[in-house]
């Protein structure tokens, strides 16, 4: 038994019993760490894991508490149908909001959410039907499978049996395809939507995850009071919320129940300390909040977390045997036209980065795309796989024009890339960084995911990744921190993630930068023997020794322009190619 | 809170059959209000122009500024001395510990002279002219002069550490700034609201219409106030770094604009703009140790409308949401929160459609 399952075994135990024998006030407590801990564990997804945020998650709580207090007491409907209305609410102003925020620079949607938590607030406290600032009282108790939790003891059970549900989903859907993307979207999302993520989808996605969790947390939260009235559903408690998530830390989902839990003490601890000390009262727990805050972020930007995770080694992620192989798709065949060029071009604002460049590659082919430092050849790359739009001209893949389409759709054609800088998570495996590449090749979704309905399909995509990893030669690393490895292992990583996508052209932007000597003689094999099946390369390199014994042909670019086309011995004795290079040579 | 709402429905009965004379009413309290939220949407705009800083506490600054002056009028010492006397010192400590740490002996004198003695004198001296009840514009300065310098303090302590840090974080040091600064005006000035004396009594009639003469102090301060930040930024050496940090850091840097005079400088205005407009909305409207936020919030409703970049359309924004509010208190008076700040979905929406964006990368 691992340290983990010791300490989660005599935290479930203590669960279990907690309600029988601790006395009333610490039970209150600990529902009320639940309660915030469901909250929290959104937001760990969303901010922690996913890189936004959100204010206003008091409100979404306060939706759906006042969706099951006024369809409770006004009409009558059993409490188990108002959670249904509550989500359903909260989903629909989750999707709306995340919809029109998400579209638009990551500070929008924090800003957007503070303004629509103040809105509703003031909304809850002044609408007439839903009692104004008194609020609403005798909802009914919650009635499961004959009993009725009328007491915080019996309504304890319900309040963790669901959170360890949130918190078993959240691990879950971390753990597979959909979860990948999720990491993938801190770093910028444009590697995640080269290999076919919609980054966009999966920002509303974990927003909507959250607020309905929220929305999950009000409905029990109502029910446990039996009352609601607008207070506990401010802006300030929507601030509170985030500090959980931000205090407990985003390496594991743990991290919110533990922050819910230290805020909730430390809250309760003040706000009988700091009266006392100050001889007045009022919310002075704000002030230590923080404070604390601020040097958290100073000193610990990733919470407390860590340093619990640290003593509980997880064990390595299991490769589970599959014989299935994902489906591959259809080679071109020898000699067909892959990729042309005709008379690309790109402008940024004044300045021409490509200028009328036109180029082709057949299958099988290794091209180099060669030129001094500024000549666009990271730029012809972007217009190739869709990063940029092409300011003019035509770029066709397989027959098909592409130039107007985005990176994940051109990928799901089969061409795939790595990138200058190399692009990797650096806290999660190789093995999870490479099966990145093999996203648009599963289809399961979040909901799947949650359940662990998309095992057999995880298995596959996890046996490609390390196949693909095995082909590269680093199948001994699988199992590493992929921000452990050197420079070069990283760049090789990138090929392999680029491999699973089961590339029909790859792309390869200085795959040697950084390598040594034997590492490069291993690169230049790998190529050959993928070029030898069928694969089409296009690669920007500077060393001119690996790449001229590698390539068949060059296309050498300057100032955005094609210089020089041609096979490498024609290129190295061209007199504008040496010009372009060594600045003239008389 | 009620900002403007303790003016507008009391003197609704009255208005009620006066439908020109209503509408030119809520005109000059829109416009009056505007010009604040003006005022702070110009000053967030800065911060994050130059400082990626999205600047919540703005509205503490405000509340700061006007229950200073509140206190000084009843002749009281305002919790602001001890403020920024708690403030200079942690700022000292952690300069003390910088400079030690660099073998920078030198530079203790200069670190101890601000931070401390200068906190201290500003405090005696207050202390000692409070009780006299002096003229306004000593006090209005003696406000300036305990406010503002906590705005550079703030960006030293809770901001430069992590100047390179992604929007976000910064966002939430903002939030958990605004949180510490809020309690703290519950310590120090107590949960009672305050309102001060009008500038100005005066009215003036132009036709059917009152003109208050506190509302053309207002607008004439903020017009005032909009016109020397202008020739800041266009005429002065330390403007012009301003604007250099705000359209290239990397390249500022490299000509010899320090990212840290840069963030302390962009917060100073910041604390002068949010002093002075609390300073003049102080007379209207009775203000709390938590009114700031929502007041600093509306000019960020402005702020956003032109994308958090543009001064114009952050101002106009400003004033639009004045209006609004102005017209909603008359005739939605409950729902006057609810309207301003629901104004964000549809700026969202139409921003959303107008905007081509490409997630740029971070950290």
């Amino acid at each position: 038994m691992t340290r983990a399952r010791l300490v989660l075994g005599v935290f479930l135990a203590f669960m279990l019993v907690a309600p029988s024998v601790l006395p009333e006030f610490q039970v209150t407590l600990l529902n009320y760490i639940g309660l915030y801990s469901i909250v929290a564990m959104g937001l760990v997804l969303l901010t922690g894991v996913g890189g936004l945020t959100s204010f206003g998650q008091a409100a979404f709580v306060g939706l759906g508490a006042y969706t099951t207090a006024y369809l409770t007491t006004a009409y009558g409907v059993s409490p188990w149908l108002t959670l249904f209305a509550g989500l359903a609410l909260t989903f629909a102003m989750a999707l709306f909001l995340g919809y029109i925020s998400l579209r638009l620079s990551g500070h929008y949607l924090p800003l957007g959410t503070i303004a629509w938590g103040i809105s509703l607030y003031f909304l809850f406290g002044n609408m007439e039907f839903l009692g104004g600032h008194t609020g609403i009282s005798s909802l009914p108790p919650i009635n499961l499978l004959g009993v009725v939790l009328d007491s915080g003891r019996k309504f304890h059970y319900l309040i963790w049996t669901l959170a360890l549900l949130a918190l078993l989903s959240i691990q879950n859907l971390l753990d597979s395809r959909s979860g990948r993307a999720i990491r993938a979207l801190k770093g910028g999302g444009l590697m995640a939507e080269s290999f076919g993520v919609n980054t966009a989808r999966m920002k509303i996605i974990i927003f909507v995850y959250a607020a309905l969790l929220a929305s999950l947390s009000g409905w029990l939260y109502a029910h446990l009071l039996r009352f609601v009235n607008p207070t506990p559903f401010s802006i300030n408690a929507g601030i509170e919320y985030l500090f959980m998530a931000v205090v407990g830390g985003a390496a594991s989902v743990w991290g919110a129940v533990i922050g819910a839990g230290i805020l909730t003490i430390l809250k309760q601890w003040l706000q009988d300390l700091l009266p006392k000390l100050l001889g007045q009262s009022g919310n002075f727990e704000m002030i230590v909040f923080g404070v604390l805050l601020v040097l958290l972020l100073q000193r610990a930007r990733d919470g407390v977390m860590p340093l619990v995770v640290r003593y509980f080694p997880g064990p390595n992620k299991n490769l589970t045997p599959t014989t299935q192989a994902l489906p591959t798709r259809a080679r071109p065949l020898a000699g067909e036209t892959v990729l042309e060029l005709k008379g690309a071009r790109k402008a940024f604002g004044g300045l021409l980065a490509v200028s009328d460049l036109s180029f082709s590659m057949n299958s099988g082919e290794i091209l180099g795309l060669i030129g001094p430092n500024g000549a666009g050849k990271s730029t012809v790359f972007n217009l190739v796989t869709g990063v940029l739009p092409a300011t003019g001209g035509e770029v066709s893949f397989r027959g098909e024009r592409i130039d107007a389409l985005p990176s994940r759709a051109i990928v799901m054609r089969g061409v795939a890339r790595t990138f200058q800088h190399a692009h990797l998570l650096p806290d999660m495996s190789v093995l999870e960084n490479v099966a990145i590449g093999a996203h648009q090749r599963g289809a399961k979704g979040v909901i799947s995911a949650a359940f662990h309905l998309d095992r057999a399909e995880e298995a596959k995509l996890l046996a490609e990744a390390a196949r693909q990893l095995e082909r590269v030669g680093l199948g001994a690393s699988v199992h590493d921190q992929a921000g452990n490895l050197a420079l070069g292992q990283q760049r090789i990583m990138e090929i392999a993630r680029a491999l699973c996508a089961d590339p029909v052209l790859l792309l390869l932007d200085e795959p040697a930068a950084g390598l040594r000597f034997q590492e490069k003689r291993a690169l230049a094999e790998l190529l050959r023997k993928l070029k030898s099946e069928g694969m089409s390369i296009l690669l920007v390199e500077h060393d001119m020794d690996f790449v001229m014994k590698l390539v068949d042909r060059l296309v050498v670019m300057d100032f955005g322009e094609k210089l020089a086309e041609g096979l490498p011995q024609e290129i190295q004795v061209n007199p504008l190619v040496l010009e372009a290079y060594l600045g003239g040579v008389k | 809170m009620p900002f403007i709402a303790d003016t507008a429905p009391a003197n609704a009965e009255w208005l009620l059959n006066l439908n020109i004379e209503i509408a030119l009413f809520l005109i000059q309290d829109g416009l009056t209000n505007g010009a604040i939220y003006a005022l702070l949407a110009l000053a967030l705009v800065l911060v994050f122009a130059v400082t990626r800083v999205i600047f919540i506490p703005q509205g503490e600054f405000v509340t700061y500024g006007a229950l200073t002056l509140a206190s000084l009028q009843l002749g009281k010492l305002p919790g602001t001395a001890w403020l920024l006397l708690g403030a200079g010192l942690a700022v000292a400590v952690v300069e003390l510990t910088q400079a030690l740490r660099l073998d920078a002996a030198r530079r203790i004198p200069a670190i101890v002279l601000k931070y401390t003695v200068a906190p201290a004198g500003l405090m005696w001296l207050t202390w000692w002219a409070a009780p006299q009840k002096p003229a306004l514009t000593f006090q209005i300065l003696l406000t300036l002069a305990l406010v503002v310098p906590l705005g550079p303090m703030t960006y030293r302590l809770a901001y430069q550490p992590l100047a390179n840090a992604s929007v976000l974080v910064l966002l939430i040091i903002s939030v958990a700034v605004h949180f510490a600064m809020t309690g703290l005006g519950l310590v120090f000035f107590g949960a009672e609201g305050s309102r001060t004396p009008p500038f100005s009594d005066a009215q003036f009639k132009l036709g059917v219409l009152n003109i208050s003469g506190q509302s053309l102090w207002v607008i004439g301060a903020s017009l005032g106030l909009i016109v020397v930040l202008y020739v800041f930024f266009e005429r002065t050496i330390y403007g012009k770094a301003l604007r250099a940090t705000a359209i290239n850091r990397a390249g500022a840097r490299l000509v010899g604009v320090s990212p840290a005079m840069a963030g302390k400088l962009s917060f100073t205005l910041a604390a002068l703009i949010g002093a002075l407009s609390g300073i003049l909305v102080a007379p209207i409207t009775t203000i709390y140790y938590d009114s700031g936020f929502l007041v600093g919030l509306k000019g960020f409703v402005g702020a956003i409308m032109g994308g958090l970049v543009s001064y114009p359309v952050a101002a106009a924004g400003a004033l639009l949401v004045g209006m609004l509010e102005a017209y909603s208190s008359f005739w939605a008076s409950a729902y006057k929160e609810v309207i301003v700040f629901t104004l964000i979905i549809p700026v969202l929406v139409w921003r959303s459609l107008t905007t081509y964006h490409i997630e740029e990368e971070e950290e």
